[in-house]
């Protein structure tokens, strides 16, 4: 080809079209070369450091490793680096401040844990994200509640408010009962029922709702004075704070006296059951939680 | 052997050098010619001012670094004055000033920053300086650099590469030490106990210094800096920069012995003096132009040159555009930049005033709680719930009472939850205490309602220190 090359001192490759189409032989710029060097060093010096190459079992397959087995890749790199190493030491740093605190935790009561002012900011602090986790879903941000969750955030509470029953409510789950009256009630004293609760909630008296009420028991569960008997969880009816929908009042007692709440073989009845944490939350988890909820500002 | 000034060279001297004396375009090295002269001092002067920045780390106050930018911390310690992050706002005025006062600055006398106080100028100007020394004249220099590598070569660009390292080194340190305990920062640079942050910064300036300084030089200022591109919107025909009076010096032409000075000839002789001396390599006879950075050196250089031959200084002058045409020059309290100018930097610089004077050194910020935003009590009462932010930017903790206030009287029957006792408030930093708020519903009025909260107390002295801050106290809708 090199004998018939019309342009033989250009330094072109011999691959030549339409006449002067031309195919040059001219060298990259030398900041590319340089580029490319540097990335091939770059590579070497990388692999040489870092674990590298990462095929069959090698390496972490974002698995959690326990005690401490930790694969790098084929290559484990000169430094033993990882990512999940790097992770773990900056976990542990981050355990190691909290330890103390963890560790006091772990050793006192939730009642101690609350009078103690450290403490309680640190549990006040650290608490949101597991409260945000396990309690926020039904309880609400701050404790504000759901219609057919209680609020946290007030003084009224159906299994107690102080800082051992709410420790134990969260420990072992809560579960209130009202049995259905629709079958041993007519509509019209459930009418009346209802008015004299909802009355009763706001201040109002009517003989005729009392001596139902006297009558049909409910202070039964509910007590004489309708306040309620935090060891049955049953609710005080004589306050302005109701679980079921706020929004009509008398319709919403109606259906809860009717149906009641948890009766068993009853369709429309109220569901209010909270889960027992022991078996998902450690224990001083549980006490966290217990005062985290306490101080939003209901604890008693 | 030591250099000749110009004030030393005969003028045949000077002509036999012009030709090396090349205008800047970026392909060749420039080696300007150093030289005494007023300006020259001016420039000393200046770069000694930069001794700050060497300097002003190690002056202490007390017990502590007297300033000190604690970044981990989030403190500005400055002598006495202790910035933290609610005070950042002052810095958006400080750097308007700054930015007002560098346009100002130039409108009115062109590029001071760039001739004298621009760490480019003075770091390059100190590094040529060193060149200057042991390399020799820019003669030498140039013969230098074409010279193959030999021993004596590398010797002296080794003293040369050692010098420059020493001052990027110091600068690396000197920077870094702004920002940590300047005493303990030496200590722990060379027990290796500085933090990586150190080493990283303290490299980076090493290269970035040399790089900039040493090599890039005034490349940096053609092709680098934003400044210099931006200069000519602010320099105006009035503002007074070095300048070559063309109406004096045209028609430039060489004096030459034994032959009479053309009828039509000028001032300038065509010495080149101008460029040789000139930092950046330009030719100031062309006129204003982005290459200069007006540090007034060809001033010195022509005037030498004048001095010589005979006839009066000043060819090249600080002079404006319209003093150079003879036009008639506004005086400075007659032009509407100059007050227009003026008044941002009083009001930036009353901002900063304005701001130091009212620091409190207690200070109260309230957080409503979002979710819930009231709660109904048992009772009937509504319960809020507040965040109080106590901020102590005292020396010392202070035990502090907290207060609500209903002003007018809105909030019949308000009790206020932990606020009882009295709350330590750490120096330095922020104390969160949460707070409680309970209106009987029947005496709410409103959905929402202004609340004030007060905090107040005593510092070892005696001192009564207090802060109010107002917020809301919200309940159901009526």
């Amino acid at each position: 080809m090199s004998e018939n090359n019309p342009f033989p001192d250009e330094g072109n490759t011999g691959h030549i079209w339409d006449d002067n189409l031309r195919e040059l032989a001219n060298p990259p710029p030398n900041w590319w070369m340089m580029a490319w060097y540097a990335s091939i060093a770059f590579i070497i010096g990388y692999v040489v450091i870092y674990p590298a190459i990462p095929l069959f079992d090698s390496f972490n397959k974002g698995e959690v490793v326990e005690g401490g087995v930790i694969k790098g890749g084929i290559t484990k790199g000169v430094t033993g680096w990882t990512a999940i190493g790097e992770y773990k030491a900056d976990l542990a740093i981050v355990e190691a401040v909290r330890k103390p605190y963890e560790d006091k935790i772990a050793a006192m009561s939730a009642q101690e844990i609350l009078a103690d002012d450290g403490l309680s900011t640190y549990v006040e602090h650290s608490g949101k994200v597991l409260f945000g986790d396990k309690c926020a879903a039904c309880h609400g941000t701050g404790g504000a509640g759901n219609v057919g969750y209680p609020v946290l955030a007030d003084d009224d509470w159906l299994f107690g408010g102080t800082i051992e029953q709410i420790q134990t409510t969260i420990t072992n789950g809560r579960k209130g009962m009202m049995t259905a009256h629709a079958a041993t009630l007519s509509e019209a004293e459930i009418d009346t029922l209802a008015s004299y609760v909802v009355g009763l909630s706001e201040g109002k008296t009517d003989e005729k709702g009392k001596a139902l009420f006297t009558s049909k028991a409910c202070f039964a569960c509910h007590g004489m004075d309708a306040k309620g008997m935090a060891a049955l969880g049953s609710v005080n009816l004589t306050d302005g704070i109701w679980r079921f929908n706020e929004a009509d009042l008398l319709a919403s007692a109606k259906q809860t006296i009717a149906h009641g709440v948890n009766a068993a073989g009853d369709t429309q009845t109220r569901n209010a059951e909270m889960p027992a944490f022991k078996d998902t939350l450690s224990e001083a988890d549980i006490k966290k939680m217990a005062v985290y909820v306490y101080k939003f500002g209901g604890g008693k | 052997m030591a250099e000749k000034q110009i004030h030393e060279q005969s003028l045949e001297e000077l002509y036999a050098e012009a030709h090396e004396h090349t205008i800047n375009v970026g392909d060749v090295k420039i080696h300007a010619k150093r030289m005494g002269g007023k300006f020259r001092n001016l420039k000393w002067a200046s770069n000694f001012l930069w001794l700050i920045f060497f300097i002003g780390p190690y002056l202490r106050l007390g017990d502590r670094q007297a300033v000190l930018l604690d970044i981990p911390n989030r403190q500005f310690h400055i002598f006495n004055l202790t910035l933290l992050p609610q005070d950042l706002w002052m810095l958006s005025f400080l750097l308007l000033f700054f930015a007002i006062l560098l346009a100002v600055v130039t409108a009115l006398a062109g590029r001071v920053w760039c001739g004298f106080f621009c760490f480019q100028t003075v770091w390059t100007d100190v590094f040529t300086w060193i060149e200057d020394k042991l390399e020799g004249t820019p003669a030498k220099r140039r013969k230098l650099e074409k010279s193959p590598l030999n021993a004596a070569k590398i010797i002296v660009r080794a003293k040369k590469y050692a010098l420059w390292f020493l001052i990027a080194f110091l600068t690396g340190i000197s920077f870094t030490a702004w920002f940590t305990d300047a005493y303990d920062l030496w200590v722990d640079l060379f027990t290796l106990n500085a933090s990586s942050t150190v080493y990283i910064t303290v490299s980076m300036f090493i290269v970035g210094t040399i790089f900039l300084a040493g090599i890039l030089r005034e490349q940096t200022c053609f092709w680098l800096c934003p400044y210099a591109r931006i200069q000519a919107v602010m320099i105006d025909d009035t503002s007074i920069v070095p300048s070559y009076d063309v109406s004096r010096g045209e028609k430039r032409g060489r004096l030459l012995k034994g032959k009479p000075a053309s009828e039509d000839q000028g001032d300038c002789v065509d010495c080149n003096q101008c460029v040789a001396v000139c930092p950046t390599g330009v030719d100031i006879r062309g006129g204003q132009q982005e290459g200069c950075i007006m540090c007034g050196l060809c001033i010195d250089a022509c005037d030498a040159v004048m001095e010589k031959i005979n006839k009066p200084a000043g060819l090249i002058k600080y002079a404006s555009w319209d003093g150079i045409m003879g036009k008639e020059e506004l005086p400075l309290l007659k032009r509407p930049r100059v007050w227009v100018y003026g008044a941002i930097l009083l009001i930036s610089i009353l901002g900063v005033v304005l701001g130091l004077s009212g620091m409190e050194s207690l200070e109260l910020k309230v957080l409503h709680a979002r979710q819930p935003l009231f709660v109904i009590q048992s009772d009937g009462t509504i319960q809020n719930r507040y965040t109080m932010k106590v901020l102590n930017k005292m020396n010392e903790d202070i035990r502090v009472t907290i207060s609500a206030d209903d002003g007018d009287g809105d909030l019949k029957g308000m009790i206020v939850l932990g606020a009882e006792k009295e709350i330590v408030a750490t120096h330095g930093t922020v104390t969160a205490v949460t707070i409680f708020v309970k209106v009987p519903r029947k005496n709410l009025t409103e959905k929402s309602q202004p609340i004030t909260f007060h905090v107040e107390g005593k510092d070892s002295a005696g001192e009564l220190y207090q802060s109010n801050r107002e917020s809301i106290f919200i309940g159901p809708k009526r």
